[in-house]
């Protein structure tokens, strides 16, 4: 009861609005096999996989994980597939990180992928059921005017979300998986894109992307023998809210703040913005980054604003997030989530190259998804719990 | 490896229901809930399965959090899976040690679509479903390579059919039942051949859900708790000709993996849409004559598909809370002919 | 040989959508011009529209009353990038209103309004089809317009963003 995991092997695709030179299959095993090799291993040594993703018309696919069985070495195999929205890329990595935890698996292959090309995402979002009518335009259209609750609570600047725009679409020069890369990008350049669902502009949005990525857990016993330096897992959680119901506040909600705490708690953190050197957060519009700062307790409600301005969370600041890029430069929607997980684990193993922060013993991944009422994170470090 | 137990099951199925996803679960839930002994808020872990595609929309699992209490908020995950593989997660989130207890519920309602059709989705997308061979078309291709193979007869099909719905007399929760002589059921014309109507599962709405709880704690909630002794599920390539359709390897190896014949087993509920699957699962299993298969009527009586696989752990688990027996199996499948299996073995207190 | 690199496969179903009672309830009122919603017998807050259940208590709802059609803009952004399945033509500004009687908003348009006269706490009204045109669906409110009452207090509506 209670085994130890921790991520012996990564691998990411190359982010891209259409991935054309790659079937399902193909791009699956781009990540697994990166994976795979980064880890040392073959097909043969991995005992369970896990698929994650989000909702299956986004490819026009019921429960594609089913035809990809064998493309992904799971044939006699145990195979689950998560699906718990946006943040389905989080809770897969924790169900990998979980079925070794049970003792009962000793490394698992999890992958996270998203060939939203396949399909029209903005029509699989916006699906429109008979004697409704069609008023939420997607995504954008459904956290506008959350945005606007927050912007209007907390009294921030209005440029804030230009900002945290700016800073990722940088940061993404530095990672050569990123699907959105703007060379010379500019704070004006940002302001001046045109408003899709006002307050939130095209260039503080994220794109649609093709894309999968991949990890592999393992067990303590599992993790000695592998090459590589392990990201051990600390902590993990999970909280749940309902989508709406009277008096919910979907600013900043109690299932996030809840989430956060439960995850303090497990890795023994008490002041999360000394202990955690860095943070993979999942912000699909900008504005969201000063929002998840308040919710995950790095800042004070109302105040999260601050560290953005104040560069607390740019690359050589006090607190870096997004040190990819983030959801605003690659999100191919169901991996995104575990794209956090995986970024946050190469901190911690010296993996990330160009946009590698000095350093790094603690890093935090984290995934929200529906209506902001899922919220998947962990916590990997450079040392066993 | 921690002792977990089912405490409770509720589950709900109908043909064709008027109330939709969130007012078919709410009860089943509730009922579940309180047969378990345990306030909702004590439950530490929630898990569900369920399938966008049969409801037509995306994201169609997030309503359910409405039915089952998500306030304040919860430790919940879901798999776009059978709700039997919810409970495989939920099993293992309790070995883990971060969780004590689990809800798992699963879902669907297969009458808003045509079933049949809409799983011919669930294919290669490149080379498969672009011929939209629909799901009891691939169950026939199984059924006539198993009949060719094994030499049984559309007669031992219809044998299957008759007494699963002789079973099914006194189950609410059937959607076809009674008495119907072999004969007659061989006058019936084919649906696609080699089946007929009475081979093929019914289309039915419903839901499931039961309560797991960890250790002794299970004895103080129920009177005689189910113990799961082992649990396993593998999974096959998709394509049919790139695996044997007349045997379940897969079932073979879970069913090995969980420990079937570690004891006697006195029942099963094999979750068997077809009818010749079920003789397939049986021979996977090593289940002899003296097995009491399907005694609720199984999945040819009632197939509320994603909650199908749960209701045959339930259905078996309740049977053992009953002291029907002592010893049973139950087994959940997805995807077309037997793709993926799920067994799980279970022991009354 | 020009290698495949991909095909298009049309996929096309047929669902038959059932409302469910409590929905199929208030539908049917909205056909008479009327919003009806449900209180909770629990947390006594009532939802609009009408859903058969609290998701805050997880029990169903069941008392049934009817609510005004005039209530207050709670928050909203306006709509400038085309998507299918959309029912409005673009820009529109997507408002979530809190009608009087109610405890949740839920999401319309406003019309008759210039856009950047739509705002937090701005007080507005059903405009509904025609008598004749009266049928149980969302569509029988055309949308929203501004109605000259001073804006909603914040406190009033903070708790709904």
């Amino acid at each position: 009861m209670g085994e130890r995991s921790a991520v012996i092997g990564i691998g990411q695709t190359k982010y891209d609005a259409k991935r054309i030179d790659v079937s399902m299959p193909g791009l699956c095993r781009e990540a697994a096999l990166a994976a795979l090799a980064d880890a040392d291993l073959t097909w043969a040594d991995i005992d369970a996989v896990v698929v994650g993703k989000a909702p299956d018309m986004f490819e026009g696919v019921m429960m594609p994980e089913m035809f990809l069985a064998d493309s992904l070495g799971a044939a006699g195999k145990p195979l689950l597939r998560v699906h718990t929205a946006g943040s389905v890329g989080g809770s897969t990595g924790i169900v990998a990180s979980s079925l070794v935890e049970s003792g009962v698996f000793e490394r698992v292959l999890c992958v996270a992928f998203e060939k939203q090309s396949e399909s029209n995402a903005m029509w699989a979002l916006t699906v429109s059921t008979p004697f409704s009518v069609a008023v939420i335009a997607g995504a954008g259209g459904y956290f506008a005017p959350l945005i606007r609750g927050y912007m209007r609570r907390s009294g921030a600047p209005e440029d804030t979300g230009i900002r945290v725009a700016v800073k990722d679409r940088q940061n993404a020069l530095k990672n050569p998986y990123a699907h959105v890369k703007i060379p010379g990008v500019t704070f004006d350049q940002v302001m001046a894109s045109p408003m899709l669902w006002d307050p939130i502009r095209y260039l503080e949005t994220c794109p649609s992307s093709d894309g999968a990525c991949a990890m592999i857990f393992a067990s303590e016993r599992a993790t000695a023998k592998s090459p590589g330096k392990p990201a051990w897992v600390h902590a993990t959680a999970m909280r749940s809210e309902p989508t709406m119901f009277s008096g919910r506040d979907q600013v900043n909600p109690l299932a996030g703040r809840m989430n956060a705490k439960d995850l303090y708690a497990k890795a023994g953190i008490t002041n999360p913005r000394k202990e955690i050197d860095c943070a993979e957060i999942y912000v699909p519009f900008s504005w969201f980054e000063p929002m998840w700062m308040e919710t995950m307790g790095f800042a004070e409600e109302g105040q999260g604003w601050k560290m953005t301005y104040e560069g607390a969370t740019a690359l050589d600041g006090d607190l870096p997030v997004n040190m990819s890029g983030g959801v605003l430069s690659s999100n191919p929607i169901g991996a995104s989530g575990l794209i956090r997980f995986a970024e946050a684990a190469m901190q911690v193993r010296g993996q990330a190259g160009e946009h590698q922060v000095d350093g790094v013993h603690k890093a935090l991944g984290h995934a929200y998804g529906g209506g902001s009422q899922y919220f998947s994170t962990y916590i990997v470090a450079d040392h066993k719990p | 490896m921690r002792d977990v137990a089912i405490v409770s099951f509720a589950q709900s199925a109908k043909a064709r229901e008027q109330r939709n996803e969130i007012e078919i679960l709410m009860p089943v839930v509730r009922e579940a809930v309180k047969a378990s002994g345990l306030p909702r808020t004590e439950i530490d872990f929630t898990c569900s399965g369920s399938s966008d595609y049969l409801q037509g929309q995306s994201f169609a699992f997030v309503g359910a959090l409405d039915a089952v209490g998500a306030w304040p908020p919860i430790k919940e995950s879901h798999v776009e899976m059978d709700g039997a593989w919810a409970l495989y997660e939920a099993w293992i989130k309790i070995q883990t040690g971060d969780v004590d207890s689990a809800l798992v519920y699963s879902f669907g309602k297969s009458s808003p679509g045509d079933i049949a059709e809409v799983l011919a989705l669930q294919l290669d997308p490149y080379t498969m479903t672009p011929l939209w061979p629909d799901a009891h078309s691939l169950a026939a291709l199984q059924a006539r390579a198993f009949l060719e193979a094994t030499g049984k007869s559309e007669r031992e099909l219809a044998a299957v059919a008759a007494r699963s719905r002789r079973s099914a007399i006194g189950n609410p929760h059937a959607v076809v039942s009674g008495e119907f002589e072999v004969e007659k059921l061989l006058a019936e014309p084919y649906v696609v051949s080699p089946l007929r109507a009475h081979d093929l599962p019914p289309v039915t709405d419903g839901a499931s859900a039961l309560v797991m709880v960890a250790g002794d704690r299970a004895r103080t909630l129920c009177k005689r708790p189910v113990w799961i002794r082992g649990i396993d599920h593998r999974i096959e390539p998709q394509s049919l000709g790139a695996r044997e359709l007349v045997r379940s390897a897969s079932t073979e190896i879970a069913g090995a993996k969980a420990g079937v014949h570690k004891g006697k087993i006195d029942l099963a509920e094999l979750h068997a849409p077809y009818s010749h699957q079920e003789l397939i699962l049986r021979a996977a299993l090593g289940l002899g004559e003296s097995v009491k298969v399907n005694p609720s009527g199984g999945a040819l009586a009632s197939h509320p598909l994603m909650a199908a696989g749960l209701v045959r752990i339930g259905e078996a688990a309740q049977r053992l809370m009953n002291r029907e027996g002592d010893r049973a199996v139950a087994h959940a499948t997805q995807g077309p002919c037997l793709q993926q299996n799920l067994v799980c073995v279970l022991e009354g207190d | 040989m020009e290698i495949v690199k991909s095909i298009v496969t049309p996929v096309s179903l047929d669902y038959d959508y059932v409302t469910g009672r409590a929905q199929s309830r208030f539908l049917r009122g909205i056909a008479e011009g009327k919003i009806l919603g449900q209180r909770c017998m629990e947390c006594r807050r009532v939802y609009v529209p009408s859903r058969g259940a609290c998701p805050r208590c997880a029990v169903p709802t069941e008392e049934e009353l009817q609510v005004s059609d005039k209530g207050t803009v709670t928050t909203f952004c306006i709509v400038r990038v085309p998507s299918e399945n959309l029912s409005f033509a673009l820009p529109y500004a997507c408002v979530a209103v809190l009608l009087d009687g109610a405890n949740i908003p839920f999401n319309h348009i406003v019309q008759e309004c210039a856009l950047e006269d739509v705002r937090m706490g701005m007080r507005v009204q059903a405009v509904w089809a025609p008598k004749n045109e009266l049928a149980p669906s969302m569509t029988s409110i055309r949308y929203f317009k501004p109605i000259a009452e001073p804006d909603a207090e914040f406190d009033s509506y903070k708790e709904h963003i």
